[in-house]
């Protein structure tokens, strides 16, 4: 298919473009900007007169909960909740049922996205067999027949620093990136919500800041000693973001993500017991949050997920402790983004980068969260001026579990191309 | 919708009693004052008053308890409704039967109030939040957040003993961190415009921010003891000790046990309260327990009157109320 985006302003932080102009799109990659290529002929055309082009999101936290917990969503209908949010690469945690700690599993996970059609699935592969901590998967096999793009261990904790340790050496040796959760469980075990004024006042297990700053305080010597290049997903804490800005700053090969959740609400949010702002980490306060968006400003936080968590609706109906954490997040990821442009945290062109190229970067996957001529045509095309409000109901997603219920937000998806075909419109 | 308070109707008037938090001193008053006139039910010969007469009220209780069970059967009964108790172990409601599930099934019986007792915070609030609009409910205890009928007979003994609570030093002694009745009763002591509440204890105990609750906070009990009209003591959860909160009952007694030399640094008409159970010799020596500062079984006593101002305040038959008779 011969595709042809007219009239769009184009923005690829990879280039640094920002220009009006139309894009040219053949057998599912980019030929084209500007001067139509010499015998070109469109089979379709786009009109993207007044809105936004850029490559498709790559998100590095998506939950499908298939295979194992297909009663909260399914491979095909996140993925599709995906493509309405204008994303159209996301890694899935290898906690799913079963575990992805075999290349059979994130073959069968591949292949169902690829059945689905709607994005493309990069499969995280287990750190430790059964993410139990204890012993290596076999990182190497689930990297070769498995394609697996990173290891992790989930949020499940790796609690012996002697096992972290090796495993973090094993990766490197393999040349995986390792995907930190950083959590010390012995500090966070049974909390629910930031240890602080909240979690007082509604007695409320904490889970305490230090939580996180020890072990992003391990994580850092063990990654200086066995040089894995890191990336710390969904960081929650002012404080973690100093200690890694600091050791990146020293030369540590490590990036940080945050999720607009994190970014957007407080502890505060909790208010009388809403179980949808029960995530995990959790969110903390004010100064944190504070911290995060100085962070996401002086460019040390590189990468902005979703952490998409769908649940069913009984998961969130229960007393707060009782609740399972998390937020259905695909289809707010670029709209909240956008909203940091205009609190004037980051740049246009920043923001984009910290959805495409950025994560693209730590994936090594070149031909991709780029607009450059020969790049996998993935492309999300938005509309900046078109307001809508978050009704949970209407979520793609089969979560409908939101915090932002009833936010005016400004910035939605009109099309989004999956490798030169079209995944969604807008209707 | 999260932040209306959802203790009060569309018309302002008190639907459920789920934490003192958001109640103001007119309220809180009024149970007191409420409560004063069901104060001498239990002394008639005959002990029932008819206000509640055909009402169906539920004990749910997720968590075991015998004092605060059987003084809100007791108030029930007094105001002759009729009580069912469900004792239900928590871990058979997470195996099959969720919460909500369980709650339809009651609704359908027909009930007109639930008294909840539950081991998670936020549970009374969640299950008012859920409930058909004609049932109440009364919070008796969610895990660690709010226990307020406990506060109210506290608030209540305390204004028998003290009329004018706003000339008064309370202290709160020992595990703060997991009292659902110390947080119930901060909030309601500092509603009710006593101008120093302190709370005491280790640093293990004490949650953090607490300062925010509105209190003092000291590690010594000699000095948090200085001057006070009134020693609220906590029990003592043997847990606390594998948490590795606290090293071990005979350095708890040692630093934190109300004995009666420490007594004697607070005023010499303070009064000493428990919400028990007791445990004699960890947080408290007999001799004070037993002692004449004591008013540990006055407490239970007024808990009943106090029940019965709640329950009746929140049906809406209230003897000062426009149903009462």
């Amino acid at each position: 298919m011969r595709w042809i985006i007219q009239h769009g302003r184009l923005i690829d932080p990879a280039q640094n473009l920002d220009t009006v102009t139309d894009l040219y799109i053949a057998d599912g990659r980019i030929v084209g900007h500007g001067n139509q290529p010499d015998g070109f002929l469109a089979e379709q055309t786009i009109d993207a007169k007044g809105k936004i082009v850029i490559p498709g999101l790559i998100d590095l936290s998506v939950r499908l909960r298939e295979p194992g917990q297909e009663h909260k969503g399914t491979i095909a209908s996140e993925t599709r909740a995906a493509a309405a949010g204008g994303i159209t690469t996301l890694c899935i945690p290898p906690d799913t049922k079963p575990i992805i700690e075999t290349p059979a599993v994130a073959e069968l996970i591949t292949r169902h996205a690829n059945d689905a059609g709607f994005a493309r699935v990069l499969p995280l592969g287990a750190l430790t067999a059964g993410l139990k901590g204890e012993h290596l998967a076999e990182m190497a096999l689930l990297s070769q027949q498995g394609k697996c793009v990173a290891v992790s261990n989930a949020c499940r904790p790796i609690s012996q620093t002697r096992v972290m340790r090796r495993a973090m050496e094993y990766a490197a040796s393999c040349g995986l990136p390792v995907f930190l959760h950083a959590d010390d469980r012995s500090l966070s075990q049974g909390g629910c919500a930031h240890e602080g004024v909240v979690s007082t006042r509604l007695g409320l297990p904490g889970v305490p800041e230090a939580a996180e700053t020890v072990a992003v305080a391990r994580e850092l010597m063990l990654i200086e000693q066995t040089g894995v290049r890191a990336h710390f997903c969904h960081l929650s804490a002012a404080h973690s973001v100093q200690m890694i800005a600091r050791a990146k700053h020293d030369g540590l090969p490590i990036t940080m993500g945050v999720t607009p959740h994190h970014l957007y609400l407080t502890e505060m949010d909790i208010g009388f017991f809403n179980s949808q702002c029960h995530v995990l980490p959790p969110l903390r306060t004010q100064r944190d949050q504070e911290g995060l968006r100085t962070g996401l400003s002086n460019g040390c936080i590189s990468v902005i997920c979703s952490d998409h968590q769908p649940h069913d609706a009984d998961a969130k109906l229960a007393p707060f402790a009782d609740t399972e954490p998390g937020i259905s997040g695909l289809e707010t990821l670029l709209p909240l983004a956008l909203r940091l442009v205009k609190d004037g945290v980051v740049s246009l062109m920043d923001m984009v980068a910290k959805l495409t190229c950025e994560p693209a970067r730590i994936l090594n996957l070149p031909d991709s969260g780029t607009l450059a001529i020969g790049a996998r045509a993935d492309i999300c095309i938005f509309d900046p001026e078109q307001h809508w409000t978050v009704v949970p109901e209407q979520l793609v997603s089969a979560g409908k579990n939101t915090p932002f219920g009833g936010w005016e937000l400004t910035g939605k998806v009109t099309h989004t191309l999956l490798e030169g075909k079209l995944v969604y419109t807008l209707r | 919708m999260m932040n209306r308070n959802l203790q009060f109707d569309a018309e302002g008037r008190l639907r459920h009693f789920i934490d003192i938090e958001g109640l103001s001193r007119l309220v809180l008053t009024e149970i007191l004052d409420i409560a004063e006139n069901f104060a001498t039910v239990g002394t008639q010969q005959v002990k029932k008053v008819p206000l509640l007469r055909g009402k169906t009220i539920v004990n749910l209780f997720f968590e075991p308890s015998t004092r605060t069970r059987t003084t809100f059967e007791l108030a029930a009964k007094r105001l002759s409704a009729d009580v069912q108790n469900i004792n239900i172990s928590t871990s058979s409601t997470s195996k099959g039967e969720s919460l909500l599930d369980m709650l339809r099934n009651l609704e359908a019986m027909q009930c007109d109030m639930f008294i909840v007792r539950h081991n998670q915070s936020g549970a009374a609030h969640f299950i008012a939040e859920h409930v058909a609009p004609h049932i109440s409910v009364i919070n008796a205890g969610d895990g660690w957040h709010a226990h307020p009928t406990q506060a109210m007979l506290d608030a209540f003994t305390i204004r028998r003993h003290k009329p004018d609570l706003t000339d008064l030093r309370v202290a709160i002694v020992g595990d703060i961190k997991h009292s659902r009745v110390a947080r119930s009763e901060i909030h309601a002591l500092n509603t009710l415009g006593v101008p120093e509440v302190r709370v005491i204890g280790p640093q293990t105990l004490i949650p953090p921010e607490a300062a925010n609750l509105g209190v003092h906070i000291y590690h010594s009990l000699e000095q948090g003891l200085q001057d006070v009209d009134v020693v609220i003591m906590l029990r003592l959860q043997r847990e606390r000790m594998e948490g590795a909160l606290l090293p071990s009952e005979h350095e708890y007694f040692t630093r934190y046990g109300l004995t009666e030399s420490k007594l004697a640094l607070a005023k010499p008409d303070a009064i000493v309260m428990h919400p028990g159970p007791i445990n004699r010799g960890v947080e408290i020596d007999s001799a004070v327990a037993d002692g004449p500062q004591s008013v540990i079984l006055e407490q239970v006593t007024n808990g009943i009157a106090v029940r019965m101002a709640v329950m009746s305040l929140v049906l809406g038959r209230a003897p000062q109320g426009e149903d009462g008779s």
